[in-house]
């Protein structure tokens, strides 16, 4: 039995690997993926244009709009000198905040008087419009603690704000784990959705039923090919996030790779599924395609499980992907150990085994 | 000329309707698209689930820990120790914690410290977490000022104004942004998979020599194209305004202008890659890492330009799609701004006539 699922292996990775535009899909988009999305997948504000539109002649004035431009992500743009300019160059995506400070600032907060002031976002991307009030609200909050201490008042209760796992709010520390689980079921889901269409478009598959060996070996063979190319890929990934985009990892590596081994059951599971239903290559593509593309949405990778709907939180449920990438955040930045991990496994092995065997099935019963 | 370009386009459209795949990429992907990110993805957080300890419960700690059960973007659970919050946190059961220490009432009043512990894993949701701490957190000031008749102690205070979506939606940029995924998908991918095919098959040498020009191969895949392309539009548009309920601001005559133009480049782009790939496979490939991929991360679609390292900004200029959305969500927010329209028109006019050029002189080059 050994050397018979041996035999085909063999077969599945020269199908896979004979031909250079083969191997050459499998190497190079991932690593032009994991560079481009490595770089360019971040939340952090790094450059926010301002302007001040500043009535107030006095010297506190000056010292809260040095308070802001000096702060690291933002850049002052243009002081303005009338009330106009500030919508226009907002619309005109000149600037993504406008400063404005009323001509009684200075004299009122000498007097101990609060004093308001405005700030006007652009509101045409809601999450950075939202982290430019936020930032926004962290230099104040400075301020005001400076004035306050310096001005002989002090303040009731003061909060102390300390992020743990990721001390910095890296957001390549959040996005970079993600993308090991997003490029390792990319690629098993390529090799392995092909994998039985290939051989249902040229009539081989009938054949392959036709010898001595049983489903389960059929299966065993085919899957594992994408198997181990899945696990080449997440090593190589992950190799990749923490030499050179340096992410910690903090958890031990073998609950890391017992989290790989269950995805990648459950990720060829489905592939060999959608791949036994298809009859033509091109059908194969599409539905793992079709899978891809709302399995990666409502995992959690860019936006929170918890903000969708309850109907749609439910559906999460058998998304594979979603207990994948909360396993790996947890391995990569809390070291979460193997026991508090369960949650997450348990439900890989279940869609992995249940999928393994619906394509099992689907090998002799969905006959052409 | 006509004859010969209707027949063309009639095939084409044939091969539309008796191919599941391509009305599956033009009509049921939208729709699939649109409703995931209308109704699953969402970047506006409420109850956010968060944990608060008092080491000591009393009236002062209570009348603190009030804030947070009051508002409705957090669901407070309390916890006995900063142990068991802690463990909770690491499971990711809570975002984050408020440890109000055992002296908090003794030294409410003169700087009394509250710890505020973010779970940084999700960097994003943390930095929310801690801008609505802040924003409690003032209530309460005002609230305490008031009841021991003392003057508010906050010196300058914020008053937000957001332009453009003022409530800050996420699915009122999201939606919009979409569009320009969809119309890339429609244009480059299905364009570089039909053109591909022809070569694939063989028939595209077999129509060059037939008198039909090589323009009129080229309008005959655009003309079908086009319009499937607007029909995708028309779809997307539709369900934007009447189920997502996004506001459009500016003209729908101007919106169509602008997406026919898009379109055309996303055909050219669809053209171009079907010049340099022969097979559907490679094809597809390029497609999705150079046009759909782009259109997502690269864009400004959900990703700030601005932030990303200056590289990444630089290659975002010749991806098409970023000009693309910064005219839809001018145009669905803000209106009929012409000073971002106009430029953005212009480097589409650019982008299409350098894709359509590079595209004749690689397929004159095969013919030679």
């Amino acid at each position: 039995m050994g050397k018979r699922i041996f035999a085909l292996m063999v077969k599945e990775f020269l199908a896979l690997l004979k031909d250079k535009k083969g191997r050459l899909v499998l190497i190079v988009p991932p690593l032009i993926q994991l560079l481009v999305f490595g770089y360019a997948a971040t939340f952090d504000l790094k450059h926010v244009p301002f302007a001040v539109y500043s009535e107030d002649k006095g010297s506190v004035s000056r010292d809260l709009v040095a308070a802001f431009s000096g702060a690291s992500s933002f850049s002052l743009q243009a002081e303005l000198a009338n009330e106009k300019s500030i919508s226009s160059l907002i619309d005109k995506r000149q600037v993504l905040m406008v400063l404005r400070i009323g001509p009684n600032f200075s004299s009122s907060l000498l007097q101990g008087r609060p004093s308001p002031i405005q700030i006007i976002v652009d509101g045409r991307n809601s999450n950075t419009a939202m982290l430019v009030v936020n930032y926004s609200g962290t230099i104040l909050k400075k301020f005001n603690e400076a004035w306050a201490s310096s001005h002989g008042g002090s303040i009731p209760v003061r909060i102390e704000a300390r992020a743990w796992f990721n001390p910095n709010l890296e957001s390549r520390w959040f996005f970079i784990p993600g993308i090991v689980g997003l490029l390792t079921l990319l690629v098993t889901m390529l090799v392995t959705a092909l994998s039985v269409a290939r051989e249902r478009e040229q009539g081989t598959f009938d054949q392959l039923l036709v010898t001595p060996m049983s489903p389960v070996e059929i299966l065993i063979g085919k899957a594992l090919p994408g198997f181990l190319i899945g696990m080449l890929e997440a090593t190589v990934i992950t190799l990749a996030a923490v030499f050179w985009f340096h992410v910690p990892l903090l958890g031990s590596i073998l609950t890391l790779y017992v989290g790989i081994f269950l995805f990648l059951l459950s990720a060829v599971g489905v592939g060999l599924m959608i791949s036994s239903i298809a009859v033509t290559q091109q059908q194969g593509l599409l539905g793992a395609f079709f899978f891809m593309v709302p399995a990666i949405i409502l995992s959690g990778f860019a936006t929170p499980i918890r903000n969708m709907p309850t109907i749609v939180q439910d559906i999460t449920l058998i998304n594979p992907m979603r207990y994948f990438l909360i396993m790996l955040r947890g391995v990569f930045l809390q070291g979460t150990p193997f026991p508090l991990l369960l949650p997450e496994l348990w439900p890989l092995a279940a869609i992995g085994i249940v999928c393994l065997a619906i394509a099992g099935w689907l090998f002799r019963n969905r006959m052409y | 000329m006509n004859r010969r370009l209707g027949g063309l386009i009639k095939k084409e459209f044939l091969q539309i309707v008796r191919d599941p795949s391509s009305i599956a990429i033009a009509f049921l992907m939208p729709l699939v698209l649109l409703l995931l990110f209308g109704y699953g993805v969402s970047l506006d957080s409420e109850h956010i689930p968060i944990g608060v300890v008092m080491e000591k419960q009393n009236a002062d700690a209570s009348n603190f820990a009030s804030i947070f059960h009051d508002s409705r973007y957090f669901s407070t659970r309390y916890y006995r120790s900063t142990r068991s919050a802690t463990d909770a946190m690491i499971s990711g059961k809570i975002n984050a914690i408020v440890v109000l220490k055992q002296d908090f009432s003794r030294r409410i009043g003169h700087d009394a410290p509250v710890q505020l512990i973010l779970n940084g894993v999700d960097e994003n949701t943390a930095r929310i977490v801690s801008g609505y701490v802040d924003g409690a957190f003032q209530k309460w000031l005002e609230r305490d000022a008031a009841m021991r008749g003392l003057p508010l102690e906050t010196p300058v205070r914020i008053e937000q104004r957001i332009r453009f979506n003022s409530e800050l939606r996420s699915r009122n940029f999201l939606v919009p942004g979409l569009v320009a995924v969809i119309m890339t998908l429609i244009g480059a991918l299905l364009t570089a998979l039909v053109m591909a095919r022809e070569w694939e098959r063989g028939t595209m040498e077999a129509l060059l020599v037939t008198p039909v020009s090589m323009g009129e191969v080229i309008l005959g895949k655009l003309i079908p194209y086009f319009l499937l392309g607007m029909g995708g539009l028309a779809l997307s548009v539709a369900m934007a305004l009447w189920l997502f309920e996004v506001p459009l601001r500016g003209s729908i005559w101007v919106l169509f202008a602008a997406s026919s133009l898009f379109l055309v480049t996303a055909l050219g782009m669809g053209l171009f890659i079907s010049s340099i790939a022969k097979s559907q496979f490679v094809a597809g490939q390029i497609a999705i890492i150079g046009t759909f991929l782009p259109a997502f991360i690269l864009s400004g679609f959900i990703f700030d330009i601005n932030s990303m390292p200056k590289i990444v900004q630089f290659i975002t200029h010749i991806i098409a799609a970023r000009y693309y959305v910064a005219i839809l969500q001018t145009l669905f927010l803000a209106g009929n701004e012409w000073s971002v329209i106009l430029p953005n028109a212009g480097a589409l006019v650019l982008l299409s006539v350098l894709f359509f050029g590079l595209t004749w002189k690689n397929t004159r080059k095969r013919l030679e």
